[in-house]
């Protein structure tokens, strides 16, 4: 255990805590000289820090001699301990009163006289509890300061916008479980969305064009994302998926993330009108209005929020759409079917195994209210994607190749969508997770590749 | 030099001196514990340099991590409102999701141990752990929690919207007023 830096440039008491101080370094210092060596040139004129005051009387508790009489008492449950944590603080008193007789005259301490009359009513008890003094520094060192560094700044911000596809580094938490929101519902899938869409679209690719799109959707997705954090801080408490973030842990104030959003949201939208068009603005400002005040409050009131959720995964690749040719068409529309229909089988199933959690944090959830019915939507959407995808080349996005070669994939998910369906079990919503999590990608890609080239053969007239 | 104090309210001193009004203490806590809904009241006090606030781990009942706040020499009347503010919603809040974490862990057992008991088994398995019923057979009591404590969430969430908005509303005044008082050093406030 170490004491923490800026408790070693402390001050120390003066009076009978300033002797006993003094002893304890004098203990302490034998085995860690250097620790305490600007300490004690201090060690008549300053105050010492609570912490360094738990950080010495800890070391004592653990280093100093038994003829004081200490015993460790077995680790006690968890109702009893805030009773002994009460009553250690008062021990620590005692203990430290015990050890006046050993000061040194040679230290004037002007509160001498007083310290008699310190002493006396407190009776010398025997020392209990040690552990609960380490527990407690313990507990105390996890305690932290709540200021703003600039250097923190950008990473706490880009956990505020879920921005990394996978789990970031947050070195003192532990770190988050698979199944986890961070991963998945974020900007960079968002962003890989919209550039699908844009890409998919009939229109020769500009690629100024393309990265306005990109950079105003990425800003518009950080809004929503930090927006649905400062809504939902107790509720993330409470949830292990989502207890690591950055509101949460108290890295940034709730005005910060609000700011920090419309700092987003305003460039966002404003890039995608005025540098796109109006209509993916139009879409942008729509969308970012139907996560945070449709979605997010619909959350806790009613399991309709699984519905406008999908919308709002399925309006990003639309954008994409209509930022490269300007109008929604039906290709757009099959394209934002293709992805509403994903979030089902893929919400559904990561919704599976934490029931617990959305059932004690009051989430209205169908896979706690109505888990037939989730699993029947789960299967529904997955035979959809087959349908949506054999409607592809028939509303020239691709050609007759892409629902041939997709069909491999469509069908594993529909199986494992069967599974689910079925078997109603941690293991195959599990499963049926994990494969949305490649099948989108995959899918898009294959969509990708097929896709009709203009002034090709096709079914319908050329888009222009 | 600090005077002279009786023995037990010396910590009370120490944390005084070291933070100011806000320091939770532990000759209070005994008052401040319910049986209902147990807050733990840590006994940390921050560093006396120290000059923002503090967060402490996750609360054991709650999960909820609870700030100390700090409050500085020269706080504003709106400084103060704030605070305040802020002081009280967490306390609210942490009541609120203690209350319900217990409730449902307490819900929980007595649901798991009237279908074992349904069912005819031992509340032990044979190696002498606890035993527990498979996720399906819990999806009914999630159900069922979940149903009864809909209206609770419903008063708790609106009341958790205004409260939230109220704060970061005073954060932004707050912030504010400090920049004006930057901006003006004329017409610095010493009425607080």
């Amino acid at each position: 255990m170490a004491a923490s830096p800026h408790t070693l440039s402390s001050r120390l008491l003066t009076g009978w805590g300033g002797g006993c101080i003094w002893y304890l370094e004098r203990r302490v210092t034998r085995e860690s000289p250097r620790r305490f060596l600007h300490l004690l040139r201090n060690v008549n004129q300053q105050w010492v820090t609570f912490q360094h005051f738990n950080f010495l009387r800890h070391m004592y508790v653990t280093q100093l001699n038994r003829s004081l009489k200490q015993q460790i008492k077995p680790k006690p449950e968890p109702a009893e301990s805030p009773f002994l944590e009460k009553t250690s603080l008062d021990e620590a008193k005692a203990e430290i009163c015990e050890m006046r007789p050993l000061v040194p005259p040679s230290l004037s301490l002007s509160r001498k006289p007083s310290e008699k009359a310190l002493i006396e009513p407190e009776p010398t008890s025997v020392i209990e509890g040690s552990i609960d003094l380490g527990k407690e520094t313990k507990e105390e060192k996890q305690w932290k300061e709540m200021k703003l560094r600039v250097d923190d700044l950008p990473g706490i911000l880009a956990r505020l916008s879920k921005i990394k596809l996978t789990g970031d580094s947050s070195p003192p938490e532990p770190p988050e479980k698979p199944l986890d929101e961070n991963k998945v519902k974020n900007t960079a899938l968002v962003v890989s969305t919209t550039s699908a869409g844009f890409a998919l679209a009939p229109a020769p690719f500009d690629w100024s064009c393309f990265l306005l799109t990109f950079v105003g959707t990425g800003l518009a997705s950080c809004a929503a994302n930090s927006i649905n954090q400062f809504f939902e801080v107790p509720f993330d408490s409470n949830m292990n998926r989502t207890k690591n973030r950055p509101l949460v842990r108290g890295q940034i104030s709730p005005l910060l993330a609000v700011s920090f959003a419309t700092c987003c949201a305003v460039p966002g939208v404003a890039l995608l009108t005025w540098g796109v068009n109006p209509l993916t603005g139009a879409l942008g400002l729509f969308n970012i209005f139907l996560y945070t005040c449709c979605y997010t409050p619909l959350k806790r009131v009613s399991i309709a929020n699984t519905w406008v959720g999908a919308v709002v995964g399925a309006i990003p690749p639309v954008m994409g759409w209509t930022a490269a040719t300007g109008s929604l068409d039906a290709g757009a529309c099959l394209l934002g079917g293709i992805l509403y229909s994903w979030q089902f089988p893929h919400f559904n199933a990561l919704s599976w195994g934490l029931r617990e959690d959305y059932s004690r944090g009051g989430y209205c959830m169908m896979s706690v209210t109505h888990p037939a019915l989730c699993r029947r939507v789960a299967l529904r959407h997955c035979l959809a994607l087959l349908a949506m995808c054999v409607a592809a080349p028939a509303l020239d996005v691709t050609t007759w190749t892409f629902p041939v070669i997709a069909l491999p994939i469509n069908l594993y998910i529909s199986y494992l969508g069967f599974r689910f369906y079925r078997d109603a079990d941690r293991k195959s919503s599990r499963k049926l997770f994990f494969c949305s999590l490649w099948h989108l990608p995959l899918l898009l890609l294959l969509m990708l590749t097929c896709k009709r080239r203009a002034g090709e053969e096709g079914t319908g007239a050329p888009q222009s | 030099m600090a005077p002279r104090r009786p023995a037990k309210r010396l910590v009370t001193a120490l944390c005084r001196a070291f933070s100011g009004r806000g320091c939770q203490l532990a000759p209070k806590r005994g008052a401040e514990r319910r049986d209902a809904a147990p807050s733990r009241v840590s006994r940390f006090c921050p560093p006396r340099k120290s000059r923002h606030d503090w967060i402490g781990p996750p609360d054991k009942y709650s999960n909820l991590r609870p700030i100390h706040f700090y409050i500085p020499e020269n706080e504003s009347p709106l400084e103060q409102k704030l605070r305040e503010l802020r002081q009280e919603t967490q306390e609210w809040n942490q009541q609120f999701w203690a209350d319900q974490n217990l409730t449902f862990h307490k819900e929980k057992e007595e649901f798991v141990r009237s279908r074992l008991k349904a069912k005819g088994l031992d509340l032990r398995t044979a190696s002498g752990q606890k035993a527990t019923l498979n996720a399906e057979e819990m999806a009914e009591f999630y159900k069922e929690f979940l149903s009864k404590n809909f209206q609770k969430h419903m008063y708790y969430n609106r009341d958790w919207y205004k409260r939230n908005f109220a704060i970061t509303f005073f954060m932004g005044k707050v912030a504010l007023e400090r920049i004006w008082n930057k901006l003006r050093p004329k017409q610095k406030k010493t009425s607080s």
